[in-house]
């Protein structure tokens, strides 16, 4: 006799426990919801589901070894959590990853490491150190078949087998349920320092920003912001300048960072840096950066677009002949976030079409739902790469359970 | 006898193999393709040479659409592939078979933009490691993963079996310099994944490719990260009288904040051997040697070493040396470098390439020492410290037979030691032919099963690298014990350490 799946939500405590949910919900053919705190649930399309499986019961650090530079810990461990163990020995997550939940009405770190994972959601210091999926070491999780299965492990270099866990960074729980990830971890920076040059043309800004990021000083943070967002910035000389504020990080021990920002100094001289946050201030305007402040306290919906970091300016300028728009460019233009008008579409078409001519992609991280109902959130795939998509979900999932319709809708 | 087996032939294809080469030069008559016996057994091997086989035929592609003609023939005609780089594979993840075509990318070896606004370069599959490096290094960039075959291996091979090197505690490994790669399925469909843009949108097909032996896709293009190169780099070399006070001294290190470019752990033997065949003034009396580099411009290369120098000296040094000059420095490197090739002058030898936590290297080594004895091996051991890639060299005799048999069970002992550790079987080789049976030892089945059904939504048929990586014997099948009474008694500790040493000093070796 087939046990039925409960509907409506679970939080099972163990990865057995999740693993029955999984073959239940796979006898009767049950779609499931994949959560940790659901704080990116309004991110992606509403998933038909009459159940919810959240991660938030299987929660703790598992193992971590500062000298091995590696944490373990249970997906629903809450981002915050890891990252005050992780300051207690003065490490952190290098990829510092963006924290979505202030902008779509959360408290800042109240997502889980497994969300963060599961978005490979990475932060400004992504050209230098990587993105999340680059520093995720092992993974445990249900696939669904209800099979616990792992992948990797818990040492920096690996190659046995393939590589299943950074495969699921960025699947968005639609693969499998991981239950716990392998982490690497790294020092903190204890100097950060950054070059701020104001008024430069998006053009302008992003040549300097692809010049210093060539640059040996190893930049962490290579920014463009658009004068109405830097309005929304903490820090009151640069909200207060009324100009488009481009803003170039450099990291390490004191004396180095200091020698770092003169040679970045010196690299963009043309461009004309007009200031140097010294540590505290620069600390606080990538904290900024992390949470987005710029976009807080809006519902004007917001993109984030990954392109080519050269044509990242020549897009936006295409673009605003289109639409009204709000940019911050991250990642030396390598990422775009874009604010658009409250538009049926919220200017998707628009967006991609542009994209379409020079490469990148466009999710749309906030909108209301009459909007993500109407359009595709997540960028549409070509017939070849959904294809390939599938061939992977169904080597995972092959009922379809796991987050049915999130990243693409049912036409 | 060994322990290894590759899959029987598929007698209908070997009936067929005039009728193939016949076909294949109609269908890419640019491509080089090879076909007499002589010019065959060139490819029968590749770095793992115990295991040979003659292939059908080698394919040398010019273009990704001949690799796309070659694979979709192939796919249809039901002949199996195995793709091969330089052949520069320690674990046989090129090892040809009898009814395979081995598909030779060594001809695609082209740069094809060197775009340095977006930091990325754009070559074909065939090209060098080192030689991405030496098309931007003009204009201060470099390419950072560095396996120590960078000269030879190349760039496919590296995406292949995701390749590290000396510096990737710092720089990463080939998954994370990666963008982008162009590749052809085994129905010949050509696909692009990733590129210039640092996200793709969908799934990240990246690091499923990466490390995945050749078994999903053949790569033809890679669009690779560079990186500015560092204004200068210089190391210390550090001599400990235990391996344990060096091991402490890498966890202190690391505790402080410091990310070294590089930590490289050497044993006594090791050293030795090294020593003798690059005089790079290592200390000799020493038990175990770290060389810890660091970059930066010249005052952050002072302070960081200086740093280091005071942590180390917490753990009685018996020795320290930091380098003062390029040629210094570069002088310690070759040391380290030429280590596998050292090793091979004076003994055949099994490389390892297990990965442990750090804080179990001395108890790895204890044990790999205790099981090297049991075998009647002599091992030296060299050490990515930092990521904790262990690479055993165990010395043996190919032209004795036995050995073989015997060497590769000491090798699976170890690799079983590794996991147990908390570890793995590969940090960068790959699984090849060589530790397949043993992912029983890492992986459940539901793990295993989970991968091949991967393998087989991209490959059914199986074509692409039968034989590699999964395990095809069974759970059952890897005994890891053989009948040693006969081999007399063991050696001490002390008279093989005297012994590699007398090896070293005379040049004496078992070839």
């Amino acid at each position: 006799m087939t046990a039925h799946m409960r509907l409506g939500f679970h939080a099972p405590a163990s990865e057995e426990e999740l693993s029955h949910l999984i073959i239940q919900a796979a006898e009767t053919r049950t779609p499931i919801e994949v959560l940790g705190k659901g704080t990116k649930r309004e991110l992606g399309h509403p998933v038909k589901a009459g159940a919810a499986v959240s991660t938030e019961a299987m929660s703790g650090i598992t193992l971590y070894e500062p000298t091995e530079l590696v944490m373990v810990a249970k997906t629903g461990t809450p981002l915050a959590e890891i990252e005050t163990a992780l300051a207690e020995n003065d490490q952190e997550l290098a990829f510092e990853p963006v924290d979505l939940a202030p902008v779509l009405g959360y408290a800042p770190g109240e997502g889980t490491i497994g969300g963060v994972v599961a978005t490979n959601i990475s932060g400004s210091r992504r050209i230098l150190k990587g993105a999340a999926r680059d520093h995720v070491l092992g993974i445990r999780a249900v696939n669904g078949r209800g099979e616990i299965i792992k992948a990797g492990g818990r040492v920096m270099k690996n190659v046995t087998g393939y590589d299943l866990g950074r495969t699921l960074a960025g699947s968005w729980g639609t693969l499998a349920v991981m239950t716990e990830v392998a982490l690497k971890v790294l020092p903190v920076q204890r100097e950060s320092r950054t070059i701020i040059c104001y008024g430069l043309t998006d053009q302008t800004a992003i040549e300097a920003l692809c010049i210093a990021a060539g640059t040996p000083f190893e930049v962490s943070g290579a920014m463009h912001l658009h004068a109405d967002l830097a309005a929304r910035m903490s820090d009151e000389e640069l909200a207060g300048q009324g100009a488009p504020v481009t803003a170039i990080r450099v990291e390490n021990f004191p004396a180095s960072a200091r020698y770092r920002a003169s040679g970045v100094r010196q690299a963009i001289l043309a461009y004309g840096p007009d200031l140097e946050l010294d540590s505290e201030r620069s600390k606080v305007f990538w904290g900024d950066v992390r949470g987005l402040k710029m976009f807080q306290g809006q519902s004007n919906p917001l993109w984030r677009v990954a392109t080519v970091p050269s044509q990242a300016a020549k897009f936006i300028g295409n673009l605003t002949r289109k639409i009204d728009v709000r940019v911050a460019y991250d990642w030396s233009g390598g990422l775009v976030w874009i604010e658009t008008p409250a538009l049926t579409d919220a200017g998707a078409l628009d967006i991609r079409r542009q994209l379409a001519e020079i490469g990148g992609h466009a999710t749309l991280v906030r909108a209301d739902s009459r909007i993500r109902d109407g359009i595709d959130v997540f960028h549409p795939l070509d017939a070849q790469h959904a294809t390939l998509s599938a061939k992977l979900k169904h080597a995972f999932d092959p009922l379809g359970l796991f987050n049915p319709g999130r990243l693409y809708r049912e036409h | 006898m060994s322990t290894m087996t590759l899959p029987d032939p598929d007698r209908a294809v070997l009936a067929r193999r005039n009728d193939v080469v016949k076909q294949l030069k109609k269908l890419v008559p640019n491509a080089l393709l090879i076909s007499d016996l002589e010019g065959r057994r060139t490819y029968e091997s590749d770095a793992l040479s115990a295991y040979r086989r003659v292939p059908l035929a080698v394919v040398l592609p010019n273009t990704t659409e001949d690799v796309s003609a070659i694979l979709s023939f192939c796919h249809d005609n039901h002949v199996k592939v195995v793709p091969r780089g330089a052949g520069t594979s320690l674990c046989g993840g090129a090892t040809p078979l009898e009814d395979a075509i081995v598909l030779c990318l060594s001809r695609m070896n082209r740069v094809l933009e060197i775009d340095l606004t977006n930091r990325v370069a754009r070559v074909e599959a065939g090209i060098t490691n080192i030689a991405i490096t030496q098309a931007a290094s003009q204009q201060g960039f470099f390419y950072a993963p560095d396996p120590s075959s960078q000269i030879a291996c190349t760039v496919g091979g590296n995406i292949a079996t995701n390749s590290g090197g000396a510096h990737c505690l710092k720089y990463g490994v080939t998954v994370n310099n990666l963008q982008g790669v162009r590749m052809v399925m085994m129905d010949g469909e050509i696909l692009d994944l990733g590129g210039k843009c640092l996200e793709s949108a969908g799934y990240d097909f990246l690091p499923l490719v990466t490390g995945s032996e050749g078994q999903l896709g053949v790569v033809t293009e890679a669009t690779v990260r560079l990186l500015a190169a560092p204004e200068g780099a210089r190391p210390v070399l550090i001599g400990f009288d235990s391996a344990q006070a060096a091991a402490s001294c890498v966890a202190a290190i690391i505790a402080s904040g410091i990310i070294p470019v590089a930590i490289e752990f050497m044993d006594r033997p090791a050293i030795h051997v090294c020593e003798h065949f690059v005089p790079a003034g290592y200390p000799l009396d020493v038990e175990a040697a770290l060389i810890v580099e660091v970059e930066g411009s010249e005052d952050e290369i002072e302070y960081l070493l200086e740093k280091i120098e005071d942590i180390a000296q917490d753990y009685n040094p018996i020795s320290m040396r930091r380098s003062q000059s390029a040629e210094e420095s570069a002088l310690i490197w070759k040391g380290r470098k030429a280590a596998f090739g050292a090793i091979g002058q004076i003994s055949d030898y099994m490389c390892m390439d297990g990965v442990i936590p750090l804080s179990a290297l001395p108890k790895a080594l204890d044990e790999i020492g205790r099981i090297c004895r049991k075998y009647r091996f002599d091992v030296a051991n060299i050490f990515h410290a930092g990521d904790g890639n262990l690479h055993p060299l165990i010395l043996y005799d190919a032209n004795d037979p036995g050995q073989l048999e015997r060497v590769e069970l000491c090798g699976a002992e170890i690799l079983k030691l590794c996991v147990d550790l908390g570890g793995c079987l590969s940090g960068e080789h790959g699984v090849g032919i060589e530790k397949r049976e043993l992912m029983y030892e890492q992986f459940t089945d539901e793990d295993i099963d989970q991968q091949v059904r991967i393998k087989e939504e991209l490959d059914p048929s199986w074509l692409l690298n039968p034989g590699k990586v999964f395990p095809i014997l069974g759970r059952d099948a890897l005994k890891l014990s053989i009948d040693l009474t006969d081999l007399g008694a063991e050696p001490g500790a002390g008279e093989r350490a005297e012994a590699a040493e007398v090896a070293a000093v005379e040049g004496e070796g078992t070839r």
